[in-house]
């Protein structure tokens, strides 16, 4: 009898004990972060999640692009080849066409996907250079030029986030098998 | 050996003297230029002169050694020459071929499929994208943050991941712009260029699951943003069912660290996911309720269909096979036996089928598979040809384990049209001429 009760305390020991020694060790895996350590990152999300403090206009966004961004991206939007800057204005209408055109103007579906993209990634020779004014700033250019706002938009989070894109419901989720590839008769 | 005699030994290896040549790999390449028109200098040492005199610079990866006439009757270099990390032969001369784009700081490299062996691609041969350069990364001073929807946000660093449980799988790595050049006219000339953003590694990593339960997921966690460091700060979205089912932040590749342009010090790798999203570099995962919507996963990366809406998250690489022996720029010396050779590989699980069609596409026999398939991993495979010198054409098709067969050109263009740029994974076809010459065609 006193073995088996031995065993069954062994037993009941190991299967209490497994789990919150598991849990123990999960728990001590990594380093808990503050707010303040993670200040250094963000990422936009649609609706406006993540933008920050600041606001821009059309003129200062012209400014900025002049100084920053036309070498790459044309002195109208048009886009530099020999720069392998994309063309950022101009192309609607053309998505199902022989040759179609894709820029912010045409194509992209999210306005936050704009800032959020020259704020980590713009300009190609100094990313992350941009100040949230200037950023905000170029957007309402960017956006003007495509005729999305009006040349008197005060461009923040407000503004921002409250902006529809001409290709906004040009989307469509993909993830799963293309199930044309399935119909009957397909090998013929 | 006394101190002496070490001594004496280091002063004679220090004196430049012909007597070293041939031992010692040529980093002085003027000097050696200088050498070479020296008949003397190749007489002593026995050299072949001619090949010699044409190798003057080594092959990337490798070191530039004098051949001797017979190699049985010098004694070949001493151990550790090399300082400790061994170089490929002279004679290999295989390289990773650019992409003619304007800037080198996003652009690409195709792996030279046609030419590697066995069905690991060599670290230095692996295809490369990137959107702003490769960034040298401390791995002392290199964090993973992993937070957003979780109980406690934390950081890892580098040399705690590696202390974590690990696994080690091969896993291919293709690049969802593989073959775009295919989609209207046959472009690449050869299969580098049509077929080579694909490459197959021996991975070892932390499972993301791992992670997760050292900060704990919130119930309404369902994408997760995977973050480079490098200056395109590149993100991708992911669903948290493929974070959790496979995805690993890897450190090492094929029983070493991390190449810097395989993102150095760590990266994700999503088995069977287009190469865009296993970010490199890896610094940052944000979980949340929503997708990012980030600009490579929008402006880019995303299919655009005839009728001009685009498909958003196309993440999985569908089955896909290229016959890489004999392939486009090559030549067949004559009729005769030979041994078809190619990868086949699928985003969805293992290879279950490779055929083979000479006859373009009317009847397909079945090739031999050369390893034994593994999930989202290329196989080998080869089919034994006898070639009569009649012009032919040569097809492989895919099969994986799903049911999914690769599809004909006739299948996939009225599907996708021919603007979605991504994705492409139509049978490909080359041509052998009367003249044993191999072209790729559309048929």
């Amino acid at each position: 009898m006193y073995t088996s009760r031995l065993a069954a305390a062994v037993v009941a020991a190991c299967t209490l004990a497994s789990p919150a020694l598991a849990q123990e060790r999960s728990h001590e895996i990594g380093t808990p972060v503050s707010a303040e350590d993670l200040k250094p990152f963000f990422s936009i999300q649609p609706g406006g999640i993540g933008l920050p403090a600041g606001s821009g206009t059309v003129a200062h966004g012209r400014e900025v692009y002049n100084q920053r961004c036309f070498y790459c991206h044309g002195e109208k939007l048009e886009g530099n080849r020999d720069m392998a800057g994309p063309p950022l204005a101009g192309g609607r209408g053309t998505l199902a066409s022989e040759k179609p055109l894709k820029t912010v103007e045409s194509y992209w579906p999210q306005a936050s996907t704009l800032f959020d993209y020259i704020w980590r990634a713009m300009p190609f020779d100094q990313p992350g250079s941009l100040t949230a004014d200037e950023v905000y700033s170029l957007v309402a250019y960017i956006l003007a030029e495509g005729k999305i706002v009006g040349q008197d938009v005060r461009m923040d989070a407000e503004t921002l986030s409250k902006v529809v894109m001409p290709n906004a419901n040009g989307f469509y989720d993909g993830s799963g098998p293309d199930l044309r590839i399935y119909r009957a008769g397909a090998d013929k | 050996m006394t101190r002496d005699r070490l001594q004496h030994e280091q002063a004679a290896a220090a004196e430049p003297c012909p007597c070293q040549e041939g031992m010692r790999p040529s980093v002085d390449l003027g000097r050696r230029k200088l050498l070479f028109a020296g008949a003397a200098a190749t007489a002593a040492t026995g050299l072949i002169g001619s090949r010699a005199a044409a190798d003057t610079k080594a092959p990337p990866g490798a070191a530039l050694y004098d051949v001797p006439e017979d190699s049985t009757k010098v004694p070949g270099r001493g151990v550790h020459e090399d300082h400790g990390y061994g170089t490929r032969s002279q004679f290999e001369k295989e390289v990773r071929v650019k992409a003619d784009n304007p800037s080198d700081i996003t652009s690409w490299t195709f792996t030279p499929l046609a030419s590697t062996i066995g069905n690991l691609t060599p670290s230095g041969l692996h295809f490369e994208r990137h959107h702003g350069g490769i960034p040298v990364i401390d791995p002392d001073r290199h964090d993973l943050f992993l937070h957003g929807l979780v109980d406690v946000a934390k950081k890892f660093s580098v040399a705690e991941l590696k202390r974590l449980p690990s696994v080690t799988r091969k896993y291919f790595i293709e690049c969802s712009g593989n073959t775009l050049s295919e989609w209207s006219k046959p472009k690449g000339k050869n299969v580098q260029f049509t077929h080579g953003l694909l490459s197959t590694s021996e991975w070892t990593g932390v499972p993301f699951a791992t992670l997760a339960r050292a900060v704990g997921l919130k119930d309404n966690a369902a994408w997760v943003l995977a973050e480079g460091a490098d200056a395109a700060v590149m993100t991708r979205s992911i669903p948290i069912g493929k974070m959790l089912s496979d995805a690993l932040i890897v450190y090492g590749q094929n029983g070493e660290a991390l190449r810097p342009e395989q993102g150095y010090p760590l990266r994700l790798v999503l088995p069977g996911f287009e190469g865009n999203t296993h970010i490199k570099w890896l610094r940052r995962l944000q979980v949340s309720d929503r997708p990012f919507m980030t600009r490579e996963e929008t402006s880019a990366y995303t299919d655009l269909m005839k009728d001009g809406r685009a498909k958003l998250y196309t993440l999985a690489m569908d089955a896909k096979s290229v016959i890489t022996f004999p392939s486009g720029e090559m030549m067949l010396p004559k009729p005769g036996q030979y041994m078809i050779q190619g990868f086949a590989w699928t985003g969805r699980g293992r290879v279950h089928a490779v055929d083979i069609s000479l006859d373009k596409g009317a009847t397909w026999l079945p090739a031999r598979i050369d390893n034994v398939p593994e999930p989202m991993c290329t196989v080998r495979f080869s089919f034994p040809w006898h070639w009569d010198g009649k012009p032919v054409v040569l097809q492989s098709r895919c099969t994986d384990e799903t049911g999914y067969v690769q599809p004909t050109r006739a299948e996939l263009i009225p599907l996708r049209g021919e603007n979605a740029i991504y994705h492409y994974n139509a049978i490909q076809s080359w041509a052998i001429g009367a003249d044993g010459s191999v072209s790729n065609v559309h048929i």
